[in-house]
């Protein structure tokens, strides 16, 4: 793994995994603006991947598309590249890279749980491991989202003259939320912010099923009322919001684990639902990967490598610029 | 217990005033055993005796890995939370209501406690064990003062608030005779008003602009701010007790108040060390704080004394009613009656106008007062913080530059922002630490201060970050102290962030000596 720098970066052959300004050729790992920027050359991606990218930053983002299928390698000089499933969102993808017999993963953001609406994580043995660790601190581990999204129903039934508006990222997590309420039976319209409305269309395109949805319109304020609404965090303290009548101020998030976090941030009512690996998958992952260098990325690095290394595992953090912790879903 | 600790789950989330009020009425609406254990949680008033923090401590460092803990309460900043959340669940038990919990709980012996207390906390849903914890703990946090509490009662009930008030002091778990006379079955509950803390009038801080242009200096009249603990003494012919401004008796850490004072009233003090009613500074109280028991060699290294301010009881007559200037009076009588060695009268100073007043507030060679008091002289003796009686006036605080050396998370509702701050001096060309500050900045300050830390943390030594040596803080203290625990040689009183100076270079910080220098310290 001297092929590849703490910036992702491979000098050898002029290839950036996920990088933050534009490029030669970068290889995304999903849609997330933190991943994927705009102004590359050439991006490899999977389909899905290089979708959601033109959905958001138009058909000219990238100079040339090059999709892969998961599963499909794709050389460059001697270095083998394959993308399998993240499980984190619709597209999102996990990067081995193989070069003289070593084989590198790097997981990008993950979440082992099961999740329609995307393909689920497939584990990619390895001698090295490059992982995210959003949630690598032992007080993460997440509920069963469908008891977390039975408690939205469960308020919506309750408070039938107020709305719940719930915060969630535009892209995956306001569709998941979507999808698990569907799954729980959940049948009535689905109000969403304008800002989603793209990405919307694009899953139910992809055959997710997210429901009937309709933009937010200007209608009486009652006519909310007893409605879930979905919009992006930042429009929950904006103005938009105050349109709405006695709105409760719900957020889907792995970080609304911790109460202190979800009263700092004005959240009502909390749900936990994660996009990303809890503690006990995180640790079960490098385990199961057999990789006995673990470089990791994203978040709470302390205690896992702390971890990694009382199980003899050689570990460091990877300080990747642009990315502070807690900004990231 | 599910009910409660959702009870408390919503209240910790809710910002509204009126649906705090709302939750808090609905459980005080059932009529068992709950509700009693209910009101002395959310009033403070119920803790177990062999449970405390660090007992807490030693019981989840059994069930992880100690490291684990420490990196994961450093970024919850809460002891409870943390807890709640990485205890090993599995065997999540049947439910249990509050009260069969606490009197399961009481009935441990001390020296099972660590194994049957751990299996209570793994018995409990996360949100059940973060209750439970907080109860152990105290001090719930959760927005909700106890005045809330008896404002949602009083409302429930179509009483006065001030009628639970005055009585509060004198109830006791179960609190019966409280709820029936709220469900109006019986009388008002007798209290010997005699025996009974009395709560204290507090003062508001003045608004120099606003009040002065307002308020006419002749109906009021001034006294020095005294930088002790303010107490409240009862004296009769068969005991004497103290008690702290919350209500709690610290008769027996002041034995020898107890032991000398004499007569029949209830005064309101500070609590002074010093000889010959001659304060002596903060520093020197500091060693007769928290502190059960005061030996003889304490009691004769540091004499206490309390400063005399009112007078509530004399001789079995209740004064609270009296205006400030007459109660004054009994206050000169019963002090020359009963002359002590413990007691002394704080002086009214004398002035005509608030500019005159100034020199008296901020009297800079006489550091051992905070400022003065300002009260209204036709003050009734009020319980709280009431609007329009009493005023603080405080001196201006000292202020030194220093800059930013490491930062810390904070806790509570600033926990995961990087809130703690310490800052050093120049000692040649290093710096070395002279505080430690978490308050005084703004929301906005903090946020600017929270993302330079972020993105300038040179090092890490486990919860705290060494940072860049860029950021100057102006730093305002009350006081300052030669002290041999700090490697500077001095400790500050209640430092806090005044403001950021952007406009400052570093090497215009004074150095350990200038500083010792200018704030006169040996």
């Amino acid at each position: 793994m001297d092929f590849i720098n703490h910036q992702l970066f491979i000098k050898d052959i002029n290839v950036h995994i996920d990088p933050i300004l534009p490029k030669k050729t970068a290889i995304i790992t999903h849609g997330h603006a933190d991943h994927a920027r705009f102004g590359h050359d050439h991006v490899i991606a999977t389909r899905q991947t290089i979708d959601i990218m033109k959905i958001r930053y138009g058909d000219k983002c990238a100079k040339k598309f090059t999709p892969l299928r998961y599963g499909q390698k794709y050389s460059i000089k001697n270095y083998d590249f394959t993308l399998y499933p993240a499980g984190h969102i619709l597209g999102s993808a996990q990067v081995l890279i193989e070069k003289n017999n070593h084989r590198l993963v790097i997981t990008g953001d993950y979440k082992v749980g099961k999740d329609e609406t995307c393909k689920n994580f497939k584990l990619v043995k390895c001698d090295t491991l490059i992982t995210e660790a959003t949630f690598g601190l032992p007080i993460f581990q997440h509920p069963d989202p469908k008891d977390e999204i039975q408690k939205l129903i469960r308020s919506v039934k309750i408070n039938k003259n107020n709305c719940h508006i719930v915060g969630a990222y535009a892209l995956g997590k306001a569709q998941r939320v979507m999808n698990l309420l569907r799954q729980q039976n959940y049948n009535e319209t689905i109000y969403i912010h304008g800002s989603l409305e793209k990405l919307c269309q694009y899953y139910s395109k992809e055959k997710i099923n997210i429901g009937k949805f309709e933009k937010v319109s200007s209608k009486v304020k009652s006519f909310y009322e007893g409605k879930i609404i979905i919009a992006p965090p930042s429009a929950l303290k904006d103005r938009w919001s105050r349109r709405f009548p006695n709105p409760i101020i719900c957020m889907a998030s792995g970080w609304m684990t911790v109460k202190q976090r979800a009263k700092q941030q004005g959240i009502e009512l909390p749900l936990v639902i994660s996009d990303h690996s809890d503690w006990n998958e995180l640790l079960d992952t490098i385990k199961k990967s057999k990789a006995k260098n673990i470089l990791i990325t994203h978040g709470q690095e302390d205690a896992l490598v702390y971890y990694c290394k009382k199980q003899n595992l050689v570990s460091k953090p990877l300080s990747i610029q642009g990315r502070s912790d807690e900004e990231i879903e | 217990m599910k009910k409660f600790s959702s009870l408390l789950h919503n209240l910790i989330l809710t910002p509204s005033r009126n649906t705090k009020i709302k939750l808090l009425q609905d459980y005080f609406k059932t009529l068992d055993i709950n509700r009693a254990y209910a009101l002395a949680i959310l009033s403070d008033q119920l803790s177990f005796q062999f449970i405390k923090a660090s007992k807490l401590r030693e019981l989840v460092y059994e069930q992880v890995d100690q490291h684990l803990f420490d990196y994961s309460y450093d970024y919850v900043g809460d002891l409870a939370e943390t807890i709640s959340l990485i205890w090993p669940t599995n065997k999540e038990g049947k439910s249990q209501n509050l009260s069969t919990l606490i009197e399961n709980i009481n009935k441990i012996k001390k020296s099972e406690i660590n194994t049957e207390f751990s299996k209570v906390l793994s018995g409990l849903s996360n949100n059940e064990r973060w209750t439970l914890i907080k109860i152990c703990t105290g001090g719930l946090r959760i927005g909700v003062s106890e005045r809330l509490v008896k404002t949602a009662l009083a409302d429930l009930y179509n009483k006065s608030v001030n009628e639970i008030e005055e009585i509060w002091h004198g109830l006791e778990f179960p609190y019966e005779n409280l709820f029936q006379w709220l469900r109006n079955e019986t009388s008002k509950p007798k209290i010997d008003f005699k025996k009974l803390f009395h709560p204290m009038m507090l003062a508001n801080p003045i608004d120099e602009e606003k009040d002065f242009k307002r308020l006419n200096a002749s109906e009021f009249q001034a006294e020095f701010k005294w930088d002790g603990i303010r107490v409240q003494l009862m004296v009769s012919s068969k005991s004497v007790s103290l008690y702290s401004r919350t209500g709690d008796n610290i008769s027996s850490a002041f034995p020898e108040i107890v032991e000398n004072t004499k007569g029949d009233a209830v005064i309101d003090g500070e609590l002074l060390v010093g000889r010959n009613f001659k304060p002596s500074g903060f520093n020197d109280l500091q060693q007769r704080l928290n502190r059960k028991k005061a030996s003889k060699d304490l009691q004769e290294k540091f004499p206490v004394f309390i400063r005399a301010y009112d007078i509530l009881f004399y001789k079995g007559k209740d004064l609270r009613k009296l205006f400030l200037y007459e109660r004054r009076k009994y206050l000169e009588k019963f002090q020359k009656e009963n002359k002590t060695n413990q007691i002394d009268l704080s002086l009214i100073i004398k002035f005509k106008t608030w500019k005159e007043l100034t020199k008296y507030k901020n009297n800079v060679h006489d550091d051992l007062n905070e400022g003065v008091m300002i009260k209204l002289k036709n003050s009734e003796y009020l319980p709280g913080r009431k609007k329009g009686y009493w005023y603080k006036w405080k001196k201006n605080p000292k202020l030194v530059d220093a800059i930013l050396m490491y930062a810390q998370r904070g806790h509570g509702k600033r926990s995961s922002y990087y809130s703690d701050f310490t800052f050093g001096v120049w000692k040649e060309n290093e710096l070395v630490p002279i505080g430690k500050a978490y308050s005084g900045y703004t929301d906005k300050e903090l946020l600017v201060l929270d993302k330079f830390i972020r993105n300038n943390t040179t090092n890490k030594f486990g919860p705290v970050r060494e940072v860049k040596k860029e950021i100057i803080l102006e730093v305002a203290f009350d006081d300052v102290f030669p002290s041999s625990r700090h490697k500077s040689g001095v400790a500050m009183r209640f430092p806090r962030i005044h403001r950021i100076r952007w406009d400052k270079p570093t090497n215009e910080v004074l150095s350990i000596e200038e500083f010792k220098k200018e704030f006169k310290i040996g």
